[in-house]
């Protein structure tokens, strides 16, 4: 019997590989000035009903971890799928919107893409990689209905999600945004993917919060760093940081004074303001 | 100089006084709209209330408005003082005046300058209730929406409420 709707859809971050090749926690690796964990942590706020950070056993009192709801892999030495298993294990009801913590280029748009595509019969839904055309798994929706297939995966001796994702019945997209899923192992990478993104590059802004958002940020105004491009990406971020409980379509933005465009490209020490539905008169 | 044509006052509007301002020997009509702070709303009972604003971009758009309004209606004279603050039931929250040469084109334009200012200009109104409670009008249905959002499938998203929410959408309250 099929469900009426879609399970709920909770968030998790694969944070507990040994990043051998990158010799760095790749989780806690920095880019505009904020970690990956925390990144992929605010990409997934906004679009999911919970979040958890996927450890080994043995990470559960690392500091930057600590601070998140865990899920701790049920045994030790299995990969990235270990993480999965582990968390349908832990909310059997619930599907998973599973993210690598090394994904510095993924974007809202991708994810957006992705949740939009979902189709909750199939057992995931998951992106082709750009490269070889193969599923990639550390950005891809896991149905509750994975459980036991993926625990007979693993019960065989098998480890490889990507596999796995290949000879299920998972529905594949052609990826959005090129570059959105290279994955950064080495520093090398890291190094390169860190002198692209910072062209991007950081400004100074400062932000106006009136009414209602006022209220929830706590704040009628901040001043901060970010490598948001556009008001739309900024209040992505601010969302997450402040918990604003206001979707951008109910607002509008004004740009030093003036009222503004969602994807106006920001300048260093713009002064961005979002405004909620006004009520004057 | 020319006075400002929107204001923001956190004191007291006085009517006498903004009229004055509006009185001229060529013009031979005048009207005028008090909002007024009134004690109840969508079926509350309201104690007090509070508006916010934006003060850089109010004054700017409040400007843009009435200059719209002496263009289109041929209006010579026209101003709108707006309250910010904390207001009692039966404070002026909101006052509007024109004086041109006839009267037709002056009750027009003092409706079409009320109306834009209700939809566009960026201050914000905060009721406090009978109940305790109190609440931003036209925001809260908004983050009750945003909260309830979840991937859509084709069950849910008939059930989904306007998320899109119109900026420009009718007010909960509207004056007399």
């Amino acid at each position: 019997m099929s469900a009426p709707s879609a399970p709920p859809l909770y968030g998790l971050v694969l944070a507990g590989g040994h990043s051998r090749r990158m010799h760095r926690d790749k989780a806690l690796l920095q880019y505009a000035g904020r970690m990956q964990l925390q990144r992929a942590l605010e990409l997934l706020a906004s679009r999911v009903q919970a979040s958890f950070v996927s450890v080994r056993a043995d990470q559960r009192a690392e500091p930057t971890r600590a601070d998140h709801a865990l899920i701790v892999d049920l045994a030790p030495g299995l990969g990235p799928i270990g993480g999965i298993q582990a968390a349908l294990h832990a909310q059997p009801q619930c599907a998973w919107l599973v993210l690598a913590c090394d994904l510095p280029f993924l974007t809202a748009a991708t994810l957006d893409h992705l949740l939009e595509r979902r189709d909750p019969r199939r057992l995931a839904t998951a992106y082709r990689s750009s490269h070889d055309g193969l599923p990639e798994p550390l950005c891809a929706v896991f149905e509750p209905a994975c459980r036991e297939p993926i625990d007979q995966w693993i019960a065989a001796g098998k480890r490889c999600p990507r596999q796995w994702l290949a000879a299920s019945d998972a529905l594949l997209l052609e990826p959005l945004e090129a570059q959105a899923l290279e994955n950064i192992n080495t520093p090398e990478q890291y190094a390169s993917a860190l002198g692209q993104l910072q062209t991007g590059t950081t400004r100074r802004l400062r932000v106006r919060y009136f009414a209602l958002l006022r209220e929830q940020a706590g704040r009628a105004d901040e001043e901060l760093a970010s490598a948001a491009r556009t008001p739309l990406e900024l209040y992505e971020e601010l969302r997450a940081r402040r918990g604003l409980g206001l979707a951008p379509e109910a607002l509008r933005v004004a740009i030093n004074d003036e009222f503004g465009d969602w994807r106006t490209h920001l300048c260093e020490g713009d002064t961005v303001a979002f405004l909620p539905p006004v009520a004057g008169g | 100089m020319e006075e400002p044509l929107f204001s923001l006052h956190d004191t007291a509007l006085e009517p006498q006084r903004l009229r004055e301002r509006l009185q001229q020997h060529a013009c031979g009509g005048f009207v005028s709209f008090e909002g007024w702070v009134r004690d109840h709303n969508e079926g509350r009972r309201v104690l007090r209330l509070e508006y916010e604003a934006f003060a850089p971009l109010a004054l700017r758009e409040g400007a843009r408005i009435l200059n719209e309004a002496r263009e289109r209606f041929g209006v010579q004279h026209v101003h709108c003082a707006h309250r910010v603050g904390a207001l009692a039931i039966g404070d002026i929250a909101v006052w509007v005046g024109v004086s041109a040469t006839h009267r037709g084109e002056c009750f027009e334009a003092c409706r079409y300058i009320i109306d834009e200012v209700k939809h566009r200009v960026p201050i914000w109104k905060k009721e406090h209730y009978e109940s305790g409670d109190s609440g931003w009008v036209n925001c809260e249905h908004c983050a009750v929406a945003a909260q309830r959002r979840e991937p859509k499938t084709e069950a849910e998203s008939e059930t989904e409420t306007s998320d899109a929410h119109e900026h420009a959408q009718s007010h909960s309250h509207s004056h007399a």
